[in-house]
């Protein structure tokens, strides 16, 4: 994503905008990775002080020699697998779902009429309460969850798509349609991407919902995965184990997230936000 | 199509889909199509639930909800504001604090449950730091946009004009700021209610969570989904009624 950092790298060195771009990377990089560094070493330190037990804060060395032991044991990759597999599973769904309806809200008067109240009555909602009930129609499993996952990510994908398409220049559309395109060849050759930025920042929103969601529901429900790890060593008293789970979590949400930012950028390769980010 | 003028005719037509649901949530348990037992009728639930308000223990429970939820809210709203509005006036403080906002921005903060939980206990403290933690940066990062796109003009203008440091910070760079601060306090109204849930859902020995949690496990399913509506509600109203008073507080606004 843009950040404004970037833009205002961009533009302080006119003559070499490249070289401006690649050094203002390198630095907001290294920053990165420095503030990253500082703080894992004050955890570090932290740690081996008095101020804390190491029940309270285990040291970040212990966290990642605890990761190290999961990974060789197998157990780590099962249960990252586990809760990735959750959360992209409901995100998919939620996006099959609420990207086409986001956009029949913006073409269909008696579609956002209907869905108008329910998307804000349920945007801004708790959704997580729902889930003995989800537990209560859709047993224990993975079922429950993923439904719980698709449940809270679709609402911020169907805001977006909704609002997409209803920005997209009416000219362009009275366009396309006085050039003789059908229905079928405004959406898709008009509709779709000018609206495609919109889209896919609702989607990236609801990545990490996603992402929450399916840690949270292993919380209150088990059967494995990261946050049912996560809650099992916390009810041993096992503090590295929760740690790590904490640590894995931010490393695979990370992955998730840049993942989606690649893809943005491919998508939108057309693009002028694009061509500001590459040129 | 002819406009509709009168404003309760208008939310009528505007919440109407909401009825039509209820009235098929009535339905289909009564003509047999899903069991009562997994969907309650409509009715039932609010029979139920209105059996509730005769018993004193909900009053304790959302007493203890709206404590945690509002405790955590009000001391994130006012730390967020303070490290924004800092962040955008005093450079160091921007550059100690900017790296460790950008880093746990995007950390899911519900996943820090079961540390609070090692960290403070079951009780309400561990519930309020947690509400506290994922409530404030979202209030620090507009705050420090809002601050920081403050018009320089405005600035210089009220210092050439004899405004001291203070002054210019609360008549200039507040007022500025707050359509945007206004803003993040409503995504942390919203996280604030998630937060409470999920943690107590999870683990509790009070509140509206652990009312829907104990209900769930005894399988009292009407009650519990009434208890369900009155978080919900509480919810949207609290987004309603805090966009009204923000409408009201930004009115001098053009």
């Amino acid at each position: 994503m843009a950040r404004l950092e970037d833009v205002g790298n961009l533009s302080t060195d006119r003559e070499s905008p490249l070289l401006a771009r690649a050094a203002g990377m390198v630095s907001t990089g290294l920053s990165k990775v420095g503030s990253i560094i500082v703080l894992l070493a004050a955890w570090e330190i932290l740690a081996h002080t008095d101020l804390v037990t190491p029940f309270l804060l285990p040291a970040f060395s212990v966290v990642v020699e605890r990761i190290a032991a999961d990974m060789a044991g197998g157990d780590w990759f099962t249960n990252i697998g586990l809760s990735l597999y959750r959360a992209v599973v409901g995100f998919l769904a939620a996006a099959v779902i609420g990207v086409p309806l986001g956009i029949l809200m913006a073409r269909r008067m008696s579609i956002r009429w209907f869905f108008d109240p329910v998307v804000s009555v349920g945007f801004p909602a708790p959704k997580i309460a729902f889930l003995p009930i989800f537990i209560l129609w859709f047993d224990l499993f993975d079922t429950s969850k993923i439904v719980m996952i698709a449940f809270n990510a679709i609402f911020p994908i169907v805001a977006a798509s909704w609002a997409g398409t209803f920005t997209v220049d009416k000219h362009l559309i009275w366009s396309a349609r006085s050039l003789g395109a059908n229905e079928r060849e405004i959406l898709n050759e008009v509709i779709l991407p000018a609206a495609m930025p919109q889209i896919l920042t609702g989607l990236q929103i609801a990545l990490p919902i996603s992402m929450i969601v399916a840690l949270v529901t292993e919380f209150l429900m088990g059967g494995r995965g990261l946050g049912g790890a996560m809650i099992e060593a916390q009810r041993f008293g096992d503090s590295p184990g929760v740690f790590a789970g904490i640590v894995s979590i931010a490393i695979a949400g990370m992955v998730l997230i840049k993942s989606l930012e690649y893809i943005r950028r491919r998508l939108l390769a057309w693009h002028p936000e694009t061509e500001a980010l590459t040129a | 199509m002819k406009r509709i003028n009168s404003p309760i005719l208008l939310t009528f037509v505007r919440y109407l889909p909401l009825a039509i649901i209820a009235l098929a949530w009535e339905l289909a348990p009564r003509i047999g199509l899903v069991s009562p037992d997994l969907l309650p009728a409509f009715s039932t639930i609010i029979a139920d639930g209105f059996a509730l308000f005769g018993d004193p223990e909900i009053y304790g429970h959302a007493g203890a909800s709206l404590y945690r939820a509002l405790s955590g809210l009000g001391v994130a709203i006012v730390f967020g504001i303070a490290a924004g509005v800092m962040m955008a006036w005093f450079k160091p403080v921007r550059v100690v604090l900017n790296p460790i906002v950008q880093m746990f921005y995007p950390m899911p903060k519900s996943a820090l449950i079961p540390v609070m939980i090692i960290w403070l206990g079951i009780g309400s403290a561990s519930k309020i730091v947690l509400i506290f933690l994922g409530c404030m940066l979202p209030v620090v990062i507009s705050a420090y946009n809002g601050a920081r796109g403050v018009d320089h003009i405005y600035i210089w203008s009220a210092r050439s004009l004899g405004a001291s440091r203070r002054e210019v910070l609360w008549d200039i760079i507040l007022p500025a700021a707050m359509p945007q601060i206004l803003n993040g306090v409503r995504t942390a109204l919203a996280i604030c209610f998630v937060l409470l849930v999920s943690s107590e859902l999870l683990i509790s020995t009070e509140g509206l969570g652990f009312l829907i949690g104990v209900l769930g496990e005894n399988g009292v399913y009407p009650t519990m989904f009434f208890v369900i509506f009155i978080v919900i509600a509480m919810g949207f109203f609290a987004d309603r009624v805090y966009l009204f008073f923000s409408k009201r507080a930004l009115s001098w606004l053009d």
